[in-house]
């Protein structure tokens, strides 16, 4: 009698190198922006002569204190975008009032339509000079995308789950906090993510009304008609965005609820 | 009749903007330990009758009565932790493990973490799924069919004594959900739950069905009653079209062989003389008989024809006997082996699989059409 021998195929998936690679992307071009910009940076850096001038401008304390004003400022500014725009997306989420959604999306909204120059002066207007202001600014300026993934991340949750979940006696706010919210993280973090890095090259206008960071280099650079000096600016810019950008990324993959 | 377990005194349901009530003074009385289904067209608001049991749905005026005590007003939160409740869609919680699935009532309720797992891996057993397996998996790594059975052991959590379904096997593939009924239904028979359970499939609602209640628009009752009676007799016109030409064939699926009267074959035990077997049929005036071994088991029919034209042994005449039917068969497996038995009739044994009888055409037409003599009549 012949033993009838089932091979069975390798259950482990062979993912191709595509594949992957698609997987990662979001982890692989940044980074790899940033260290490209990095070189330019350096090479820039070493093989020019600065003139007394722009090795004023460039002062490296000076660039140094302008960075951390410029992450202080990026940071705080999203940290009043979440508390702000992730309560109110939860609250026109709660039913009941779908007019008050489209309008607070709408009010909500203004701070983009409004360009943030103009915000940041309007702010100032308002409450004088200083980094308070500016985060004010850009906090408003950078509500919405926010606002909008907190609302659509709510509402793309399965409603059966919520109905199983209310249907099993849990409360509105037990439904809100164990399902809902949970299942929302992955796209009200992408809105978060944006917002941190519109924040963080935004907060280049904050020379405008005193209130540091790097736009002091790039507006010298600009008015003593200095170009490496705008450039170094600019790149320093782009590298504190990529590296808020990245993680943005990281927070999206591993803040990600399991099984999702 | 016993205390009923449920009860909806004249409820009914407006939706605000609609001039027409979806539910319309609705009374309904559920037994305890039954399996109560609620079938109708769609858009007869059998749907929305089940919610209003667990206020999923707040009636807009009438009681609900659960366990003697009016449930109408009062936390329904609470009252939802009484009854498990599984949908079609199951809805499981994607982040959570099928542990954590299960456990969702129990964490509600505050039990002790290791009675929650002891409850966990029960139920699992329960609905046959391994617990070291599946214990820690997420939803989204099951098949149709487990995630629904995972969805049952969910309501069944903090052992209910209610559970309200909203056709939940819907959604699975025929094969799947044929096993999942059966599965269920042997279930119950451990358990002994209310069941109240809501499908658009009338061979669902009698095979799953202890009584039947047939919906028509607002939920109006057109019939309530066991699913012989509604099949068999059915109140009006609205329920026959809603049964369907085939309602005479379902009552197949709700009798066993057991029901009928079996027809006492002539039967030649081995060894057999040849002169002794023709001697026996020609007595009882028939040309079939059952050839049994020395332990009654059935082996082979035996007719006079074949009898007369071979010179072959008596053991090897005859065509051999193929299928055979225990009592708790349903007539339509009878009916089936029936129509693939080259005798036009079928054996039965018992469980030992020593002969009982021989279960005919005419004595399952007797059965289904009890005024007529039977089609064999002259």
């Amino acid at each position: 009698m012949s033993a009838i021998t089932i091979t069975r195929a390798p259950t482990r998936k062979r993912r191709t190198l595509a594949a992957w690679t698609s997987d990662q992307l979001d982890l692989i071009v940044t980074p790899a922006l940033a260290i490209a910009l990095m070189v330019m940076l350096v090479t820039v850096w070493t093989y020019s002569t600065f003139d007394p001038t722009t090795e004023r401008i460039l002062e490296p304390d000076q660039l140094a204190r302008q960075m951390w004003q410029q992450l202080l400022l990026a940071f705080f500014s999203t940290v009043a975008v979440v508390v702000i725009a992730v309560p109110v997306g939860i609250i026109v989420t709660r039913g009941g009032a779908p007019r008050l959604k489209n309008s607070m999306v709408s009010i909500l909204g203004l701070g983009q339509a409004i360009p943030a120059y103009g915000l940041i002066v309007l702010f100032f207007v308002w409450l004088g000079q200083g980094a308070l202001t500016v985060i004010f600014a850009l906090a408003t300026f950078a509500l919405l995308p926010v606002l909008r993934n907190t609302i659509v991340g709510l509402e793309q949750v399965d409603t059966s789950v919520i109905e199983a979940g209310r249907g099993m006696g849990m409360t509105g706010l037990q439904s809100l906090t164990k399902i809902e919210l949970p299942l929302a993280v992955p796209v009200i973090i992408a809105g978060i993510r944006t917002a941190t890095v519109i924040n963080v090259g935004m907060a280049s206008l904050a020379f405008l009304i005193g209130g540091g960071g790097l736009g002091e280099t790039i507006n010298a650079g600009l008015k003593l008609n200095r170009p490496t000096a705008i450039f170094i600016g600019a790149v320093l810019v782009a590298l504190l965005a990529l590296v808020f950008d990245f993680i943005g990324g990281l927070a999206q993959r591993y803040l990600r609820p399991h099984g999702v | 009749m016993t205390e009923p377990l449920i009860e909806l005194i004249n409820v009914t349901k407006t939706y605000p903007g609609v001039d027409e009530p979806a539910v319309r003074s609705l009374n309904l009385k559920v037994e305890p330990g039954e399996i109560l289904v609620l079938v109708g067209p769609s858009g007869c608001g059998k749907s929305t009758t089940l919610r209003l049991i667990n206020r999923m749905i707040e009636p807009t005026s009438g009681k609900i009565i659960y366990e003697g005590e009016d449930v109408t007003k009062g936390d329904p939160n609470e009252l939802r932790r009484r009854m498990g409740y599984v949908i079609q869609q199951v809805g499981l919680f994607p982040h959570r493990t099928i542990a954590e699935n299960i456990a969702t009532v129990p964490k509600l309720l505050k039990w002790p973490k290791a009675k929650v797992r002891e409850r966990v891996d029960e139920l699992l057993e329960l609905v046959s799924m391994d617990p070291s397996l599946y214990r820690d998996r997420y939803p989204n790594e099951l098949s149709g069919g487990q995630a629904q059975r995972v969805g049952v052991a969910r309501a069944l959590g903090a052992d209910p004594d209610v559970l309200l379904m909203d056709e939940p096997f819907g959604a699975i593939d025929p094969i799947t959900r044929d096993r999942l009924q059966n599965e269920f239904l042997r279930l119950q028979g451990e358990l002994k739950k209310t069941i109240v359970f809501v499908t658009h499939d009338i061979d669902e609602a009698v095979k799953m069905g202890d009584r039947i209640a047939i919906l028509r628009d607002q939920s109006e009752i057109a019939q309530l009653d066991r699913p012989e009676t509604i099949l068999t007799e059915p109140a009006d016109d609205f329920v026959e079209n809603f049964l369907g030409s085939g309602a005479i064939l379902k009552t197949l699926t709700l009798r066993r062989v057991r029901d009928i009267d079996l027809d006492p074959m002539v039967t030649l035990k081995q060894p057999v003389h040849r002169g002794d077997a023709l001697a026996a049929m020609s007595e009882a005036n028939t040309t079939t008989a059952v050839l049994l071994d020395d332990h009654d088991h059935p082996l082979r029919w035996i007719d006079e024809r074949a009898l007369n034209s071979t010179r072959g042994s008596l053991e090897v005449s005859g065509r051999p006997i193929a299928v055979q039917l225990q009592p708790e068969d349903t007539l339509q497996d009878a009916l089936s082996s029936m129509l693939q038995s080259s005798a036009g009739m079928s054996v039965v044994v018992d469980g030992r699989g020593r002969y009982l009888g021989c279960c005919t055409i005419e004595s399952l037409a007797g059965l289904l059409l009890p005024q007529s003599n039977g089609i064999a009549s002259p």
